[in-house]
């Protein structure tokens, strides 16, 4: 059965849990889990025999730019008796260098593949990871794409009717595309 | 040049009157091959084209190759990322000349519905040149017939004494970008694209009004 | 690149390790995809998965359009199978905004998800067996089914693979009798092709000997690794959201599901013979009780389109495997944050569990039993 938070602050001791809410339709509320026990908060629903969430069914990042943090989103199911999702939700502050949360790898293999994808695309990085590099973009590549103030290199194409934010990049490059698009250096 | 009637009287005995040119273009447009090179939704659509329905194979493309050093076609059939870019242009390279590109799909003719996006090359143009284009998304298996029958006429106006391949000074194969850190180096090929000639100065009010 | 020499022992010949890659361009890789191999001879002593070559950042391009404007974008993720993404998502923003769906609608919803699973397994049956070496004669095969069914996909949505056909709260054009009967007809030629299908391959000698005791994945290591879909029911998980979600009409159906006991990539192949014959019969009762009625829920608006605040996980049964979306929404027109839970991506993790200490040939059908399709791994 689902376990309920009272449940888990007794089992692990020290745990800090905030009940966040989804639509009032979808009734998915997640816990959120402070990052120093959220390692032993897995491990619990993993292996207490009425949890048994031995299945982790996704991993995604979130960026809440507004906020200042990026929150990192697990889903659990149970195959052996069937019941879920148990939503575990933990945040890290949005700074390259204080942006880390422990990988929950060790506990289902299955997150591998997935925090490599969150670290790739949010610059999270994941402590206990076993190979954490990147998986989607090539191993040169230094940003973070995903993330809510990421600006994409000046490659827009040419419209014919420039608007928006096209407009205002094409102005703010001088006008021509093609002289900074063919250089051999980069340009930002 | 022959008269016609004369060339009719000889075909109706067994006798075939060409031009060398017509028979050595006859001979390269009804045997060319793919090359396998399928890498998004469209290549689906093209093994359907190469399937028993629309069977590609009676159109000369009878075996698609796996390698490029055998194949005289490559068709790019999807989208071509960043991170794919440089690897589409050395397979081009390594095609031994004559070759000939096909761009399928709106992905490969511009970016198509993914032009936005970060990792999206606009246009596989932007560091081969390309023969044919097929819009779509995808294409139907017919249009694909219909670029295959376009490249034949398009083998069949060559002429002998001008080709590229036994030219000395023409490029046959074209430098590979890099992935650096924020994008491609080069974003796209001066010598095989440029910008379309109508284009508008944007920081000039004058011309944006009249956009 | 070349790692520290191995001594064979039994003899006194030196040998070393070598370091090849395998794609992007290759005939049987299934797309654009790598593997980073370590050989000792023909024999796979590491594999690593390299990915990225078709991503396309479709959840980005999400957050830049409204939420019916995704639809199209999600016929591209699983290119095979463009109608049961259609029905992840409708069913993810549903789940999220409270929208019931007409009867009629859900009936049309399991026709269309279970015809797209019959044409998906048969390509990636022949697409196995051709890279066991078959070399076209299934693949035409089952291509031929498959354009049985892509026709009615185009008489019914215009197009033969991007249908964009679902929508939120239903259908988009609902079916008149001359699509029923050509749907009919499809499930009544079908198993007739399923018995000529397996009357050639399924007691074939080449493919015993070739695919039995090939790549077996365990049944903890595919539950610890997140696999889904027909590659973990192989293994002997019972697991079929189907059954579990009792999403749409199927808690009202009666068909089984196939589990294997082994693993191995003849598992793999078989199991999803045994599917593609349930799904026969899933269309079966449905074609003969579909009720009358609207197709669409009449309070979804189509223009300006919102959702309240919050997030949600909604989730199918693909014909790759578990097939879900993660919306998050701040009450606006467009997502928040949109992502998707990749079924293909996800069974890689074990691929390098499954391939090591078998040869190179045995790998290249392992990844083709696990039956990827680029355009949800990478996205």
């Amino acid at each position: 059965m689902i376990p309920t938070s009272e449940q888990l602050c007794a089992a692990v001791p020290g745990v800090v849990i905030e009940i966040v809410p989804s639509t009032l339709a979808a009734a998915q509320p997640a816990m959120l889990v402070d990052r120093e026990h959220l390692v032993a908060v897995a491990r619990y629903l993993k292996n207490e025999p009425s949890c048994q969430f031995e299945f982790c069914s996704c991993v995604t990042g979130v960026d809440y730019l507004a906020k200042g943090f990026i929150e990192v989103v697990y889903h659990l199911y149970s195959v052996a008796l069937k019941h879920g999702p148990v939503i575990l939700k933990v945040r890290a502050p949005r700074e390259l260098d204080q942006c880390h949360v422990p990988s929950l790898t060790p506990v289902w293999r299955g997150c591998e593949f997935q925090e490599r994808e969150v670290f790739d695309l949010y610059g999270v990085k994941f402590d206990g990871h076993p190979d954490l590099r990147r998986i989607l973009m090539w191993n040169e590549f230094t940003d973070h794409p995903m993330r809510k103030d990421y600006v994409p290199p000046a490659d827009y194409e040419w419209e014919p009717t420039p608007h928006d934010e096209v407009l205002k990049r094409a102005k703010a490059d001088g006008g021509i595309m093609p002289p900074s698009a063919l250089a051999t250096e980069v340009k930002k | 040049m022959i008269d016609e009637s004369l060339k009719s009287e000889l075909q109706k005995q067994g006798v075939f009157v060409v031009s060398t040119e017509w028979l050595y273009n006859w001979g390269r447009k009804s045997s060319i091959w793919p090359l396998q090179f399928g890498l998004a939704c469209c290549a689906i659509e093209m093994i359907a084209a190469a399937a028993a329905r629309y069977d590609l194979a009676r159109f000369g493309a009878e075996v698609f190759r796996a390698t490029p050093r055998q194949a005289d076609l490559m068709i790019v059939a999807g989208t071509v990322t960043k991170k794919m870019a440089p690897q589409v242009v050395r397979l081009f390279n390594q095609m031994p000349e004559p070759k000939y590109v096909i761009a399928m799909g709106a992905c490969a003719i511009s970016g198509g519905p993914f032009k936005d996006g970060y990792n999206v090359l606009k246009g596989v143009d932007r560091y081969i040149p390309v023969d044919v284009h097929i819009p779509g998304c995808p294409p139907r298996p017919e249009a694909l017939l219909h670029a295959i029958i376009t490249l034949q006429e398009k083998i069949a106006g060559q002429h002998i004494d001008r080709t590229r391949w036994y030219d000395a000074e023409a490029k046959t194969e074209f430098p590979i970008p890099v992935c650096s850190e924020h994008d491609l180096l080069p974003a796209a090929n001066p010598e095989v694209w440029q910008p379309p000639k109508d284009y508008r100065d944007v920081t000039n009010e004058e011309s944006v009004k009249k956009l | 690149m070349i790692a520290e020499p191995l001594i064979n022992s039994a003899d006194t010949i030196t040998t070393k390790t070598l370091e090849i890659s395998i794609g992007p361009q290759h005939p049987s890789t299934h797309g654009v995809f790598r593997m980073d191999v370590v050989l000792d001879g023909e024999v796979v002593r590491a594999l690593k998965p390299v990915v990225g070559y078709l991503h396309r950042n479709h959840e980005q391009l999400a957050e830049k359009i409204s939420w019916l404007g995704s639809m199209p974008y999600t016929d591209r993720l699983d290119y095979f199978n463009s109608m049961s993404n259609n029905w992840a998502y409708a069913l993810a923003v549903e789940k999220l905004a409270g929208i019931k769906v007409p009867e009629r609608a859900e009936c049309i919803r399991v026709i269309m998800a279970e015809l797209s699973r019959l044409q998906n397994h048969a390509s990636a049956i022949g697409f196995l067996l051709q890279d066991c070496g078959a070399w076209g004669t299934p693949l035409l095969y089952a291509f031929k089914e498959r354009e049985k069914i892509l026709d009615f996909f185009e008489t019914v949505s215009g197009s033969r693979m991007m249908c964009n056909y679902f929508r939120f709260g239903g259908v988009r054009v609902d079916l008149n009798d001359a699509m029923l009967a050509m749907a009919r007809k499809i499930v009544a030629e079908f198993p007739k092709f399923l018995d000529e299908f397996e009357k050639l391959m399924t007691t074939n000698e080449v493919v015993l000997a070739r695919c039995q005791r090939v790549g077996i994945l365990p049944r903890e290591l595919a539950i610890a690794g997140s696999v889904s879909g027909p590659v973990a029911r192989a293994s002997g998980v019972e697991y079929d959201i189907r059954k579990v979600d009792k999403y749409g009409i199927y808690d009202r159906l009666e068909f089984g599901v196939p589990v294997g006991r082994i693993g191995d990539v003849y598992d793999r192949y078989y199991i999803r013979v045994l599917e593609m014959r349930e799904s026969v019969k899933i269309l079966q009762q449905v074609l003969r009780d579909i009720p009358a009625g609207p197709v669409q829920a009449v309070e979804v608006k189509l223009r300006g389109f919102k959702i309240p605040a919050g997030d949600g996980y909604g989730r199918v049964e693909g014909p790759k495997g578990e097939l879900g979306f993660y919306l998050v929404s701040e009450g606006g027109p467009k997502p928040y944050r949109y992502h998707i839970r990749p079924p293909s991506f996800i069974n890689l993790t074990v691929l390098e569990d499954m391939c090591v200490g078998h040869k190179v040939a045995d790998a290249i059908i392992i990844l083709g039993s696990i039956d990827i399709v680029l355009g949800e791994v990478d996205r």
